[in-house]
């Protein structure tokens, strides 16, 4: 018994321990970096008095300044905005998608499917010099729309695909019978099969709105005045004066604008994981 | 067509007459036109294909013009062939970065792997808070990812790193260690990084898939006498192996494009020692203004995205078929 006990201690709890002091020690330390003050952050990494774990004497200080001194509400705003404007937009471009390459017959529908995947799994890393240059001549640029239009861009294939695979598994019948009673395919799409696919629509929009506030190069290459720019963006290129970094901002910066998603998430942890793990089942 | 077929029959045999149905008038309208299975279809799909060809193919397009071509800002290029190419083939930086983008993808890849399944496997054990601690684990994936760097870009620093504190503290070192001040080791904390933020993805789709796998399985093999690493190796690896493929290619793709991670880590330096593909192609076409010249740099990820979409492709219809 004792044997056992040991066993579940050496190769569960333990390993299990570590993992999660592990990915959560980071969070961690932006907390502790935030709320302390400028003279216990700066001290050399060997000083005798030096306890990093924890302080003595917390300060909301770096919060009061990230708030009235720069534009980090704005910020905020600029990019809760955007999240909602692209995800919306991509969840009614997934969902009729999605209905039509999983319900309708016609021509072409598995190669439409498949060029709709492979999108996909094209990464913006690859797009962003020539979409700049689009972008510029659409007169996007330096405005909100830049980023609420590119960002379905790797939203809408995911909402299909997911969406796709929702549609699927809704019986035929149910369909069937509303035609019976004299709705017609466009009606029985909007009030029999959308209203039954929502939890499908909520976990692909959980999903797409986690993607849309973490993206960063488009909005690096998209946005200039610092009054438009996106959380990460900003906590980059503002919070950042020439070389000096002011690590108790930064790190408010980064806390504050991890808050917003992660409490999201929180509600939604099941719809999350419903979608990220439907997003890679083909 | 089967349908119309059954229908015909169907009231031939009397069965419409059985099941009164109201007979309505339907006008040549918009409704009318939507029942129109192919109309219907041309009108659903159209959002998504206009958004995509406009912002996905139409740049894909572009890009491969502007690699041929001398463009930068404010000076709209000539055609100039393969230049591009064999220019960013002779800069040192860049093949630096071609290298980097392939010791990045190929460690991080491994290591999210391997602790990832194992965590799952971790996480596939009942116990009490597990919904907690599972909600927990994902957090690193769903910060965003500029943030949390930003905390390990602190943790990192040369002077006030934590890391170098604990390490002393626990005397495993004397001195500091370079973590971000020398090539290799910036290397290696940005595959470090990497891991700490991918992880959770597999972890989690791994733990999906090993739920969908029968217990009794399990019973059945440990009554055949096989300890908890051969049930891994012969029953719960084999049944896992779609998923992983899948999981695989997804991460490598992210990897192998990766941009923000390095930007803020390390932002290709020391000396240029760093970069990847996408963080130089950057510094090159967005921040020196040499479009034609990033775009090429970045067209070099192109090769090995299309055979990993290809093998990814191949086993999905392959699963398919079955």
């Amino acid at each position: 018994m004792v044997e056992q006990q040991w066993r579940k201690w050496a190769y569960c709890y333990i390993p299990l321990a570590l993992f999660v002091i592990g990915l959560i020690f980071p969070f961690y330390w932006m907390l502790i970096t935030a709320i302390r003050p400028d003279s216990e952050l700066y001290r050399a990494w060997r000083a005798v008095n030096n306890a990093p774990f924890w302080t003595f004497h917390p300060t909301v200080a770096h919060v009061e300044d990230l708030m009235a001194k720069t534009m980090f509400p704005q910020w905020l705003w600029n990019t809760f905005f955007i999240a909602i404007a692209s995800t919306i937009i991509s969840l009614f471009c997934g969902l009729l998608a999605g209905y039509a390459l999983a319900r309708l017959h016609f021509p072409m529908v598995g190669t439409l499917g498949t060029a709709i995947f492979v999108t996909y799994l094209v990464p913006p890393t690859l797009l962003f010099i020539p979409l700049a240059n689009i972008i510029r001549d659409f007169q996007l640029g330096d405005t909100p729309w830049a980023l609420v239009l590119t960002y379905p861009t790797f939203m809408i294939p995911f909402c299909t695909w997911l969406l796709m695979g929702y549609f699927k598994t809704i019986p035929r019948e149910l369909e069937e019978c509303a035609r019976i009673d004299g709705a017609t395919r466009f009606g029985a799409m909007l009030r029999i099969i959308f209203p039954v696919a929502v939890p499908g629509i909520l976990s692909a929009g959980i999903f797409a709105f986690t993607l849309s506030w973490n993206e960063f190069l488009y909005a690096l290459v998209f946005l200039a005045s610092p009054e438009r720019k996106t959380v990460s963006v900003g906590v980059v290129s503002e919070l950042i004066r020439g070389d000096i970094y002011f690590w108790g901002q930064l790190m408010a910066g980064a806390l504050l604008g991890s808050v917003p998603i992660a409490f999201i998430y929180s509600f939604f942890v099941d719809y999350y994981v419903t979608g990220l793990t439907g997003s890679i089942k083909g | 067509m089967d349908h119309e077929f059954a229908d015909q029959v169907g009231s031939v045999a009397g069965v419409e007459a059985a099941l009164p149905r109201p007979h309505v008038e339907r006008p040549w309208s918009l409704m009318y036109l939507l029942d129109n299975e192919r109309f219907l279809a041309v009108v659903l799909l159209a959002p998504a294909l206009l958004l995509l060809g406009a912002f996905i193919a139409y740049p894909f397009v572009m890009g491969i013009w502007l690699s041929l071509s001398d463009t930068s800002v404010g000076n709209l290029g000539h055609f100039v062939g393969l230049q591009n190419f064999v220019r960013a083939w002779d800069d040192s930086i860049f093949r630096t970065a071609f290298k980097n983008t392939f010791i990045y993808t190929f460690w991080a890849t491994l290591f999210k792997l391997a602790l990832g399944m194992w965590l799952a496997v971790l996480l596939n054990r009942h116990f009490r808070a597990n919904r907690i601690i599972r909600a927990v684990v994902l957090l690193p994936f769903i910060v965003p990812t500029v943030l949390s760097t930003f905390a390990w870009k602190w943790m990192f620093d040369p002077t006030f790193s934590v890391l170098n504190w604990l390490l002393f503290r626990v005397g495993i070192i004397a001195d500091k260690l370079p973590f971000l001040s020398n090539g290799t080791w910036a290397m290696g904390c940005a595959i470090v990084v990497n891991i700490w933020r991918g992880m959770p993805f597999y972890a989690i789709s791994f733990l999906a898939g090993l739920q969908t796998i029968n217990p009794d399985l399990h019973e059945a093999a440990s009554l055949d006498g096989a300890n908890g690493w051969q049930r891994f190796w012969y029953l719960t690896w084999p049944l896992l192996k779609p998923l992983t493929v899948v999981v695989v290619v997804f991460s490598i793709i992210q990897t192998f494009s990766d941009f923000q991670l390095i930007y803020v880590l390390t932002g290709g330096g020391p000396a240029n020692s760093t970069h990847l593909l996408a963080t130089y192609a950057y510094q090159v076409g967005v921040a020196a203004g040499l479009l034609g010249q990033g775009a090429a740099i970045s067209l070099f990820m192109f090769p090995v995205l299309f055979i990993v979409v290809w093998i990814q492709l191949r086993y999905v219809r392959r699963l398919e078929g079955v």
